[in-house]
């Protein structure tokens, strides 16, 4: 998908930018992008160091566990198919609890844990089960209190005050969830009855 | 309740850091150690993310400069212009789904553009923060386990990114406006 979508960008600038005459825009626009990329990435460099840091000391605390067993009822009702006391469960937990987090790195690796253990439940294994789908609905909605890029990414455009959006950031990101949650089990329930 | 959000905001990392020096401290975790191991990885990933920046820059300069991207967005605009959405954060919300890397070089492009305490700044930025890359986490979850279908998880998603930058116009709007 991403090769396409990287393609069409590539493709239609190049038919524009001829069509108008002015073919220059290309290479201005690769010089710059180039440019960009650097200034960016090498500008967020200590601040995702820094959090990286942070979030290792949470690890180590055992905060995650706190955050696991504080979760554990929630995560009853959201996974009604994973018994209670199944690895899963621990698995699916622990990965929620990263995203929390924004552990980043860490987020992929455990969710694919999750998944290998959900797998082990699953009758058909080449379709997704119910838990399967309610997780990834919910992770791919983002779960993340703290957004250290975005916040890094406005403190180096020179913001004010780059953490004045976490308030609205919490409160947009709970709507996608409770979306991802009331769409995946009101398609599973048509899912059903069909 | 924007009095409460503000708080929040303003409060959150500080207390985050404190909180979590005090948490490491009590369970006797050498947390200076602690933060450097973790600081190394957080090295690495600033350094992984550079040549995907590279590729989605070019990309993204390349279409926006050229003029394609003002075309394409002239195409959509009567549809976001209906929900009342700015058309200037539209490219952000239509790649969030897509590409990670590549919805974080438009954030960064939207906040040089519009400034970062701007409207349209502290829109994109919510937008960014209310979602995931839809795209790569289906892929990369249903593909690590070898699932064929993954059902009705695609269309979930896509509506509740759809919710997200809805949500996010709402409350940029009321708490900033």
């Amino acid at each position: 998908m991403i090769n396409y979508i990287w393609f069409f960008m590539i493709l239609a600038g190049v038919i524009t930018a001829a069509s108008k005459g002015q073919i220059h825009l290309v290479t201005e626009g690769i010089l710059k992008g180039s440019e960009q990329a650097v200034v960016i990435s090498l500008g967020l460099i200590g601040v995702i160091s820094f959090w990286s840091g942070v979030m290792k000391i949470a690890q180590d605390a055992g905060l995650m566990e706190i955050i696991a067993r504080a979760l554990g009822p929630l995560a009853r009702r959201l996974f009604p198919s994973v018994p209670y006391d199944h690895p899963a469960m621990g698995s699916l937990l622990v990965a929620m609890s990263a995203n929390i987090l924004g552990l980043g790195n860490a987020c992929t690796p455990l969710g694919l844990k999750a998944m290998a253990e959900l797998q082990e439940l699953n009758r058909d294994k080449t379709i997704a089960s119910d838990a399967m789908c309610t997780f990834m609905s919910i992770t791919s909605s983002s779960l993340t209190i703290i957004p250290t890029t975005i916040i890094a990414l406005r403190l180096t455009h020179g913001s004010a005050i780059p953490t004045e959006v976490i308030g609205p950031i919490a409160f947009a990101t709970t709507c996608s969830t409770l979306m991802a949650i009331g769409a995946d089990l009101a398609f599973r329930r048509l899912g059903k009855r069909r | 309740m924007s009095l409460a959000i503000q708080g929040l905001s303003r409060w959150a990392i500080p207390m985050l850091l404190l909180g979590i020096t005090t948490l490491g401290l009590s369970k006797r975790v050498s947390i200076y150690e602690s933060f450097v191991e973790g600081a190394q990885e957080g090295w690495r990933s600033a350094v992984r993310i550079l040549p995907y920046l590279v590729g989605m820059l070019v990309a993204i300069q390349v279409f926006e400069q050229s003029g394609a991207l003002g075309q394409l967005i002239n195409f959509l605009s009567p549809v976001t212009q209906w929900l009342g959405f700015p058309r200037e954060v539209l490219p952000l919300a239509l790649m969030r789904p897509i590409s990670g890397s590549g919805s974080l070089a438009i954030l960064s492009q939207t906040l040089d553009t519009f400034g970062p305490d701007s409207f349209i700044g502290r829109l994109a930025a919510t937008v960014m923060g209310s979602s995931e890359t839809t795209l790569y986490v289906l892929t990369v979850y249903a593909g690590s386990v070898g699932l064929k279908r993954t059902r009705h998880t695609l269309a979930a998603s896509l509506l509740s990114d759809v919710a997200g930058a809805l949500g996010a116009l709402y409350i940029v709007l009321r708490y900033f406006g």
